[in-house]
C-alpha cells in the first residue's frame, strides 16, 4: 500500500514519499538542498528542529523541546494546545553525524523505533526516515485510530480532524 | 487551509488528551465493542467507561446503538476512510514539515557562506 509521489521533474525539490514497506514499517523519503551535515543539524539543534517539526496548518506550539544527542541520551517533546500540554519522549540509540540518527518512541509504552538517515549526494541530502513498529498489530492499530509513529499521536489525530471535519461539516 | 467549526474541534481534541479514550479508540480500531467489554477491559467501572463514551460521542469519534441490554460502541464518522487516505495524509504533514525544514536549511547555509568569508578576511 502506497501513497507516492513520483517527481517528474528532477530538478525542483520533490514532495516527500510515504510507504507502508512491510506489516510494520513506514517509510517517509525527500530530498532536501544541502549538505548532510547542515541537516543533521537541523534535527538535532532544538533551536532549530523547533523551527521546522510542527506543521503550520496545526493550531500547537513546541513549547519544551530537549535533546541530549547521544546514545543512551533522552529528548523530550512538550506540545501546546490551547492550554492543554502533551509529553512525547525517548531515548537516542545510533548517533553518527552525520549520516545517520535513531531514537525509541516511550511515551506509547510500546517499542517503536524511528530511524533518520542522511545520505548526502553532490551536496543534496536524501533523508529516509523509517518507522518500526513492535507487530502488524500495532501499525495497524495506529492507522485506524489516526495517531502515525514518529509523530505525536494527538497531532496526527488532530490533523485528521481538521481533514475530515472538512468534509464532514459541509 | 481547512473550514471548522471550532467549538467540535474543541471537543474532538479534549475527547482525544485522555489516555483511556485514546485507549478506547485503539481498541475500537481492531473490534466493535460494548461499554461492559470496555469497562473491563480497561479495568474500569461501568459509569466510568460510560463517561468516556459520552465525550467520544459527542466528539463523533464514536457512535453506539443499543440492542436489547448491550450499547455497542464502534469508531464515528472521523475515522478516515482507509489506509491510502491515510498515508496521503501523513504524506501531506510531513510536506509541510519538510517546506519549513528547507527554509531552515537554506538559512543554515547562508550563514555558513558567511562565517567561511568572514573567516578569509
Amino acid at each position: 500500500m502506497t501513497a507516492t509521489t513520483t517527481n517528474e521533474s528532477a530538478s525542483v525539490t520533490s514532495g516527500a514519499t510515504v510507504d507502508r514497506t512491510s506489516d510494520r514499517e513506514l517509510v517517509v523519503t525527500r530530498t532536501i538542498n544541502a549538505p548532510a551535515r547542515i541537516v543533521f543539524d537541523a534535527w538535532t539543534k532544538p533551536e532549530l528542529f523547533q523551527r521546522w517539526w510542527v506543521p503550520r496548518s496545526m493550531p500547537m506550539r513546541l513549547v519544551t523541546c530537549e535533546m541530549d544527542v547521544r546514545v543512551g541520551g533522552g529528548y523530550r517533546l512538550v506540545f501546546d494546545y490551547d492550554g492543554s500540554t502533551f509529553e512525547f519522549f525517548g531515548k537516542y540509540i545510533e548517533v553518527t553525524p552525520p549520516s545517520r540518527l535513531a531514537w525509541t518512541n516511550d511515551e506509547g509504552g510500546g517499542e517503536q523505533v524511528t530511524t533518520v538517515t542522511f545520505d548526502e549526494r553532490d551536496g543534496r541530502t536524501h533523508l529516509t526516515i523509517h518507522d518500526l513498529y513492535p507487530s502488524k498489530e500495532a501499525l495497524d492499530r495506529a492507522i485506524a485510530s489516526g495517531s502515525t509513529g514518529g509523530l505525536p499521536e494527538q497531532l496526527e489525530q488532530l490533523d485528521e480532524l481538521l481533514a475530515t471535519l472538512d468534509t464532514s461539516e459541509a | 487551509m481547512v473550514q471548522y467549526q471550532p467549538s467540535r474541534l474543541d471537543a474532538s481534541f479534549a475527547a482525544l488528551s485522555d489516555a483511556t479514550r485514546r485507549g478506547v479508540l485503539e481498541r475500537l480500531g481492531r473490534a466493535d465493542a460494548s461499554i461492559s467489554d470496555l469497562a473491563e477491559a480497561f479495568r474500569m467501572t461501568l459509569t466510568g467507561m460510560r463517561k468516556h463514551v459520552r465525550v467520544l460521542e459527542e466528539a463523533r469519534l464514536v457512535t453506539t446503538e443499543k440492542v436489547g441490554r448491550v450499547r455497542t460502541c464502534r469508531l464515528g464518522p472521523h475515522r478516515l476512510a482507509d489506509e491510502t487516505a491515510w498515508l496521503e495524509e501523513y504524506r501531506r504533514l510531513w510536506n509541510e514539515r519538510f517546506d519549513e525544514l528547507d527554509k531552515v536549511v537554506e538559512e543554515q547555509l547562508w550563514k555558513e557562506r558567511l562565517d567561511d568569508r568572514n573567516d578569509d578576511e
